[in-house]
C-alpha cells in the first residue's frame, strides 16, 4: 500500500508541474482533471471514502465542467474541434 | 534537519504541491492557469490535513458490527473539515471563472500583464 | 444709536461698492479700461486630431512592452526571484515537516480526546453509522449551514457578474445555439439511458449518507452533473419546463430555512437538557439517526441546484 501511495503522489507532482508547462489551455484543464482523479484515489488510501466520493464528483467533475464552459465562452476552444465537445459530454 | 522527513512523505508531497501551485500563481500570466494553480494549492492543504488524521492500520470511520472503540477507526475530524473545504473551493472557483469571463469581455485577452497595460493606457 | 442712511447716501459708501463687486453685479474694469471685443471660440479639429495622434504616439512609445529593455530585465529578475523564493519556501516547509511526529502514529497531537469522544459516543448520540456524517451534520452542524450559505452567496454573486439584460440575452442565446450540438442522436440516446441512472445514483448517495460514505455534498454534485448532461443533450427548452429561476429560489429558500429551523430546535433542546421529539431509530436502518437524513436531503437539494445554476449562468447568463 505504501508503494502505491508513493506512486500516486509522484503522479500528483508530475500533473502539477505539467499544468504549468502546457501551452494549450485545454490540455492544462485536462491535466488538472486527472490530478483530481489521482487525488480521489489517494483519499481511498488514506481511509477517507467520504472525501474520495466528494472529490471525484466535485473536483474532477464539476470544476472541470466549469473550466470547459469558461473556455468555450471566451472562444478558446474551436467550435469545429470535435474533441472539445466530447470532453464536456463525458461528464 | 529533523529525523522524520521520510516517514512524513505525505506531508512533504503536500508541501511541494503547495509551492508548485504558488509558483504557478507568481509566474503564469494567464488567468485560467492562475486559477488552476490556486486549486492545486487547495488540494495540497487538504492532503496535509488528511495526512494528519491518518493512523496506520485503522479503518475508515464507519462503524462496523457496532464496535465503537477509538482504537478501531482513524481520526474523523480532518475528514469533516476537508469535506467542507472541497465544496467551498468549488464555489470560489466558479466566482473566479465568472470574473475571468467579465475581464475577457471587457479587454479581449486573458493575459494579466496586457490587461494592466491597457488599463494604464486608458489613464485609470 | 446709529443713524439710518438713505438709499442715495448708502450708494456712495465703500461698503456698497465692495459688496456689489463681491456679488459680481458690476465689473469695475468694464467701461473704464480700453478693451477689444472677444473673438468667438471655434474648435480647431485638425489641431485636436494632431494632438490626439501625438498623445497616442507617446503612449505607444511609453507602453511599448515589446522593446523595453528595462521591462525585460525586470521580468527576468521577477522570474528568478520568484523561483528562488519558492525553492526557499519548499526547503523551509520540508525542514519543518521533518520535525513533526511520524506519520500514521497514534501519538500525534491531532488524535486527542475530541476525536476519541466522537468515535466512542457518536453512534449512541447521533445514531449515524458514518461517524463523519454524524460529526458534520450533528455536532458541527453550524459549519455545514455556513457552507450551504457560502454556496448560495456564490451563486448570487455569479448571477450578478454574468447577468445580461433582455436584448443581450437573446443575442447570447443565438450565439450559444451556434456552438451547441443540435439534436445529436447519439448524445440524446446515451443521455436518455444515462441521466436517470446518474440521478438515481445521486439520490442513493444522499439517502445513504448516514450509513456509508456519501452525503449531501457528493450526492448533490452527482445530481447536478446529471442535470448538466441532460441540458447538454436536449437544450434549454426542455430543462426550462421543470427548472427556472423560480424553482431555484424556492428550493434554496425552503432547504436553507428548514435546515435553520430544524437545527435551532435540536440545539435548543440539547442545550437546555430537554427531551427531543425526534426519534433516533435503530442504527443501520435507512430511517434512523434523527435529523441527519432530512438535513442531508436539504443540503443535497441546495448543492444540486447550485451546480445546475452555475452551469446555466456560464452558458447564457441566466436560467
Amino acid at each position: 500500500m505504501t508503494a502505491f501511495q508513493i506512486i500516486l503522489m509522484g503522479l500528483l507532482i508530475i500533473c502539477a508541474v505539467s499544468v504549468s508547462f502546457s501551452k494549450n489551455l485545454l490540455n492544462a484543464i485536462l491535466i488538472y482533471m486527472s490530478f483530481s482523479l489521482v487525488m480521489s484515489m489517494l483519499w481511498i488510501c488514506l481511509e477517507s471514502p467520504d472525501l474520495a466520493i466528494t472529490e471525484a464528483a466535485v473536483g474532477a467533475g464539476i470544476t472541470s465542467v466549469l473550466f470547459f464552459v469558461t473556455l468555450k465562452k471566451i472562444h478558446a476552444i474551436d467550435a469545429s474541434d470535435p474533441e472539445a465537445k466530447e470532453e464536456k459530454e463525458n461528464e | 534537519m529533523g529525523p522524520n522527513l521520510f516517514a512524513n512523505y505525505g506531508e512533504a508531497v503536500s508541501a511541494i504541491l503547495f509551492c508548485i501551485g504558488f509558483t504557478n500563481l507568481l509566474l503564469q500570466t494567464n488567468l485560467i492557469k492562475k486559477i488552476i494553480g490556486l486549486n492545486i494549492m487547495d488540494s495540497a492543504i487538504y492532503l496535509f490535513l488528511a495526512e494528519k488524521g491518518y493512523i496506520a492500520g485503522r479503518a475508515a470511520p464507519i462503524v462496523v458490527d457496532g464496535v465503537t472503540s477509538a482504537e478501531r477507526y482513524i481520526n474523523p475530524i480532518p475528514s469533516g473539515l476537508v469535506l467542507t473545504g472541497i465544496v467551498v473551493s468549488v464555489s470560489v472557483t466558479a466566482l473566479m471563472l465568472s470574473l475571468t469571463i467579465r475581464l475577457y469581455t471587457r479587454y479581449h485577452t486573458l493575459d494579466l500583464d496586457e490587461i494592466s497595460t491597457q488599463l494604464k493606457r486608458e489613464g485609470k | 444709536m446709529s443713524r439710518k442712511k438713505t438709499a442715495e447716501e448708502y450708494e456712495k459708501t465703500f461698503a456698497f461698492r465692495f459688496f456689489r463687486w463681491l456679488s459680481g453685479e458690476k465689473d469695475p474694469y468694464i467701461g473704464n479700461v480700453e478693451m477689444q471685443p472677444q473673438k468667438k471660440y471655434e474648435p480647431d479639429h485638425e489641431a485636436a486630431l494632431r494632438r490626439e495622434k501625438e498623445h497616442d504616439a507617446i503612449m505607444d512609445k511609453v507602453y511599448d512592452t515589446g522593446h523595453n529593455r528595462w521591462l525585460h530585465l525586470f521580468h527576468r529578475l521577477y522570474q528568478a526571484s520568484s523561483i528562488l523564493f519558492c525553492l526557499f519556501l519548499i526547503a523551509l516547509l520540508l525542514v519543518t515537516i521533518s520535525y513533526l511526529p511520524p506519520n500514521g502514529t497514534v501519538t500525534r497531537p491531532v488524535n486527542n480526546e475530541v476525536s476519541a469522544r466522537y468515535i466512542e459516543k457518536g453512534l449512541e448520540e447521533t445514531g449515524a453509522v458514518n461517524i463523519v456524517a454524524g460529526m458534520i451534520l450533528d455536532y458541527r452542524a453550524f459549519d455545514t449551514l455556513g457552507e450551504s450559505h457560502v454556496l448560495f452567496v456564490a451563486t448570487i454573486t455569479v448571477l450578478i457578474l454574468l447577468r445580461l439584460n433582455q436584448s443581450e440575452k437573446d443575442e447570447a442565446e443565438v450565439n450559444d445555439r451556434r456552438f451547441e450540438p443540435k439534436n445529436d442522436a447519439i448524445l440524446q440516446l446515451v443521455a436518455t439511458f444515462l441521466v436517470p441512472v446518474i440521478i438515481i445514483f445521486g439520490i442513493y448517495i444522499i439517502l445513504n449518507g448516514h450509513l456509508g460514505p456519501g452525503g449531501g455534498f457528493s450526492g448533490g454534485a452527482v445530481i447536478g452533473a446529471g442535470l448538466v448532461l441532460y441540458l447538454n443533450a436536449f437544450g434549454f427548452k426542455k430543462t426550462e419546463r421543470f427548472f427556472t429561476e423560480k424553482t431555484y429560489k424556492w428550493i434554496c429558500f425552503f432547504s436553507l430555512s428548514f435546515y435553520c429551523l430544524a437545527k435551532s430546535y435540536s440545539f435548543y433542546t440539547g442545550a437546555n437538557q430537554l427531551h427531543s421529539a425526534i426519534p433516533k431509530g435503530t442504527p443501520g436502518a435507512i430511517l434512523s439517526s434523527g435529523l441527519i437524513l432530512p438535513l442531508n436531503i436539504a443540503v443535497g437539494l441546495v448543492v444540486a441546484c447550485t451546480i445546475y445554476a452555475f452551469y446555466a449562468m456560464f452558458r447564457k447568463g441566466g436560467f
